[in-house]
């Protein structure tokens, strides 16, 4: 056997096992959408709050407002789902990979627990009137989801999930302060993240 | 030289086998589809290759339906396991001998 022959053994040995685990399509330009996303529908939150209704903190506002709050969250959330599929499938195309594959698969799968178990505790929150505790229970879960999902595709969205829970465990601790720890959390980092991604990972290939 | 080739695997020798394997070894278990997707290979060649690890006992096999489409899973057993870390030894220990 030649020494060549056995370092691209090697190599695809390697390459096959990182490629059959991990999902590697996922977009870092969805992450920086998200965050403009996050970053307005806070915006538009903090005008409803403070310049609007003048309340002095976020913990005593009206029934209206509730849902006003719950549906520009709803958009955010959809919005950055459905740019994250596109852009995503997007890139998979581009490099003639599947997007529903096991990893995908597996991916979701390892994700959905936390973020639905998180979803419905903070819904149960909401309906309960526990307001000062929805932020940090947003970003808490989130992050967990992050992290557990994180061993089926880039190591670093590991980071950006330990950032969300510290983040989320700081907000609990002043509680009047949950919208701007969201707009950092969800806005802020998901940019820094994104752009992160985007150089390390999407430029590189794009480049080949 | 001589020596670190003694503890290659005769059913690594091929490389399509040698990958089947790697895929198994670092995930639970994968299905046919998906491992032809990845390996770029054909039905026959694949199944060919699956049929020799299958006879070495270095896989299970696993088939069951989804609705009506046959789903079947493989799994790196035991005796695989040991053999591939085996074989990436020798392939280390001659990249060793080779750096002397």
């Amino acid at each position: 056997m030649e020494e060549q022959d056995l370092y691209s053994e090697i190599n695809s040995i390697r390459n096959l096992m990182e490629r059959s685990t991990r999902f590697i399509s996922l977009s870092g330009l969805s992450g920086v959408l998200a965050g403009i996303y996050a970053l307005i529908g806070a915006g538009l939150a903090y005008k409803l709050l403070y310049v609007d209704a003048g309340t002095d903190t976020y913990l005593d506002f009206n029934h209206d407002i509730t849902v006003q709050l719950f549906f520009i969250a709803l958009i955010v959330l959809v919005l950055s789902i459905a740019t994250g599929i596109w852009l995503t499938i997007r890139k998979a195309k581009r490099k003639g990979q599947s997007v529903w594959n096991q990893s995908s698969q597996s991916l979701l799968k390892s994700g959905a627990l936390p973020l639905l178990t998180g979803g419905c505790f903070v819904l149960l929150l909401l309906m309960q009137g526990y307001y000062g505790i929805i932020a940090p229970g947003c970003l808490i879960f989130y992050g967990l989801a992050l992290v557990a999902a994180s061993q089926y595709t880039f190591g670093d969205v590991k980071w950006l999930g330990l950032c969300d829970i510290g983040l989320g465990l700081l907000a609990t601790l002043l509680p009047g302060y949950g919208l701007f720890f969201w707009a950092f959390g969800f806005g802020v980092l998901h940019i820094l993240y994104g752009t992160i991604m985007h150089f390390k990972y999407d430029r590189e290939n794009s480049a080949k | 030289m001589k020596i670190a080739l003694n503890n290659f695997d005769k059913a690594f020798e091929n490389r399509i086998r040698l990958q089947i394997m790697s895929v198994l070894v670092a995930n639970e278990s994968y299905d046919f589809n998906s491992l032809k997707e990845l390996l770029e290979v054909t039905d026959g060649n694949l199944a060919s290759h699956l049929k020799a690890l299958e006879k070495d006992e270095y896989i299970t096999v696993n088939k069951s339906f989804l609705g009506r489409k046959p789903n079947t899973r493989y799994q790196a057993s035991r005796t695989g396991t040991e053999a591939f870390k085996k074989h990436l030894q020798a392939l280390e220990n001659l990249i060793k001998q080779q750096k002397k």
